[in-house]
């Protein structure tokens, strides 16, 4: 998986929890709650979406790194290839 | 087939909150079953027919309405948690609603899902007060009413820094108190914020037809994500085992076992279902505050009674507001009433008949035991004292007969069917006084949702199973 396609899992995550929020011009480098009204309740359920639909762990400890769209491709990619080679 | 024997979670009753909880965690994978004692969902926000003609109970309005694109609201965080798309509920706003006190309602308030209304009302009638009450409306804004562990504080005192006219006072108290306050005369200043926020700043909307439509959507939710629930399936006993709750008993005698359970059944009634002496005293006081109400189903709109323009009005006849459990029957100096084809359905929709329900305090000690015929009787005669209580706040009609001459059907619920529909102890419609915001219990692994856990309406009953989901059991996955 590319950066660029873990993005697209983290965006299209956003876009069923927060179908009411405009995800066009999203910025990658800036925070998502500084464009995005996402409150913990939100982040919340973007792991529990990780984890349902992916198969991906994000234990609490790492929450931070899902604090952009950047930073969330920096964290997952590696765990979504890692899963990948194991399969 | 809801056939299993071992569940991760198992919910105690299918009202709002219960639903909730549930399409939250089989949203996640857990597997769920909701049980509950009657045949339809809802609790006491439900519908039910007779003769062919559908009544809807509970829900007088959907508070916490805000318009599309307003956000980080309950009704936003609820849409977004069961994954709900905001058509779905179709919500209509109301037209005006207003808080109608003395004996003729000669002061009157009328508020909108516009909060600048409410303030130039205030301006109005009370124009050394609207200072001060834009001082309490910022401070509530600014409060954080989402803490699971807040210091209860009294709100009576808290608005007495911002307001100092009673009748202003009692004002607003009156709908706040009648729309979620279990507690007698004051209430929390968290739980005022809770109800300030959610008929105020934001306001009412329903959906044409109805709760049916809210229950129809999380019923559907909570299908397609493979939550199960078993109707006329009442909970008798949590089986505890080792401190733990082993699994409940059903009223059949059949054993389920569970991992958790989530109650929506109240504080004292869930102490009740762990006790090993069903009948035995509980820790949790249950509440006091019970209600009455009449439908008064019409052969045309109320429009053509020239009662069109109020959606809700809250009233009271006399010099101070008493919010208490009333030691005769009833009490009809104050109450509530809803006209539910007040809406704004759009220019082509009517409901097909006219709607007037008015709801007063009552004492379900004096409604608990009457013999069946007594039961009967005083229902008609309170029936004839609350329609008049009611109209001296509404436009005065044609005729002294107008009312009863366009009457279809009437019906009424009291004390005793709010205990019949919710388990609610003492008909305790808001359920105990002190609530449980983080829905602990005695056993580590029972938490309680809805009405005791303390977020109130059905927007917060929702929001209460939602978040007992989350903090309990998804977020510890």
């Amino acid at each position: 998986m590319t950066k660029d396609e873990c993005k697209k899992v983290v965006t299209d995550i956003i876009a069923d929890i927060a179908p009411d929020e405009d995800l066009s011009t999203l910025k990658p480098d800036v925070r998502l709650r500084d464009q995005l009204q996402l409150d913990s309740m939100d982040f919340l359920d973007i792991v529990m979406e990780l984890r349902k639909r992916h198969g991906i762990e994000v234990p609490e400890a790492d929450y931070a790194q899902l604090a952009s769209l950047d930073s969330c491709a920096e964290y997952l990619t590696p765990k979504f290839n890692a899963l990948s080679a194991k399969s | 087939m809801n056939s299993r024997s071992h569940y991760d979670v198992a919910i105690i009753g299918a009202g709002m909150s219960g639903l909730a909880a549930g399409i939250r965690l089989a949203h996640f994978g857990q597997r769920v079953c909701i049980f509950e004692r009657h045949n339809t969902v809802g609790g006491l926000n439900s519908f039910y027919s007779i003769a062919g003609r559908k009544f809807d109970v509970g829900l007088h309005a959907m508070t916490n309405y805000v318009r599309p694109g307003v956000k980080g609201t309950p009704l936003g965080k609820l849409l977004r948690q069961l994954r709900i798309e905001r058509d779905e509920f179709a919500l209509c706003e109301q037209k005006q609603s207003r808080i109608a006190f003395g004996p003729r309602g000669e002061t009157s308030l009328r508020f909108t899902n516009d909060f600048a209304v409410l303030e130039s009302e205030v301006a109005t009638h009370f124009p050394s007060q609207v200072d001060g009450f834009r001082n309490l409306a910022n401070a509530v804004r600014a409060f954080d009413d989402v803490s699971l562990d807040a210091a209860p504080v009294s709100a009576r005192e808290t608005v007495r820094r911002h307001i100092s006219d009673p009748l202003l006072e009692d004002m607003l108290f009156c709908p706040l108190m009648y729309y979620g306050s279990a507690t007698e005369h004051d209430m929390d200043f968290g739980q005022f914020v809770i109800m300030f926020k959610a008929l105020f700043l934001e306001g009412f909307a329903r959906p044409f037809e109805g709760v049916r439509v809210i229950l129809r959507v999380l019923l559907d939710k909570y299908r397609a994500a493979g939550g199960e629930r078993r109707m006329k399936c009442g909970v008798q006993k949590i089986i505890v085992r080792d401190g733990r709750a082993s699994g409940v008993k059903l009223d059949d005698g059949e054993e389920i076992t569970a991992d958790h359970v989530i109650s929506s059944v109240g504080a004292p009634e869930t102490e009740r279902l762990i006790a090993d002496e069903p009948s035995s005293g509980t820790a949790t006081k249950a509440g006091r505050l019970s209600f009455v109400e009449t439908i008064t189903i019409l052969d045309r709109q109320p429009a053509e009674l020239g009662w069109g323009s109020d959606t809700i009005v809250f009233f009271n006849d006399s010099p101070r507001f008493h919010y208490e459990c009333p030691s005769g029957q009833v009490d009809p100096r104050s109450g509530v009433i809803c006209i539910p084809n007040n809406f704004d359905f759009g220019p082509d929709l009517k409901l097909p008949e006219g709607i007037f329900r008015c709801t007063c305090l009552a004492n379900y000690d004096r409604w608990a035991d009457l013999p069946e015929e007594t039961y009967q009787a005083d229902k008609q005669r309170w029936y004839e004292i609350l329609q008049q209580s009611a109209r001296r706040f509404l436009p005065p009609l044609a005729t002294p007969d107008a009312l009863g001459r366009a009457t279809l059907a009437t019906d009424m619920f009291t004390p005793r069917t709010i205990t019949k529909f919710t388990g609610h102890l003492g008909g305790a419609i808001y359920g105990a006084g002190r609530k449980n915001r983080q829905g602990r219990t005695a056993l580590a692994n029972v938490y309680l949702c809805g009405t005791d856990q303390g977020f109130l309406g059905i927007v917060g009953a929702m929001l209460s199973g939602i978040s007992m989901a989350n903090y309990h059991i998804l977020q510890k996955g």
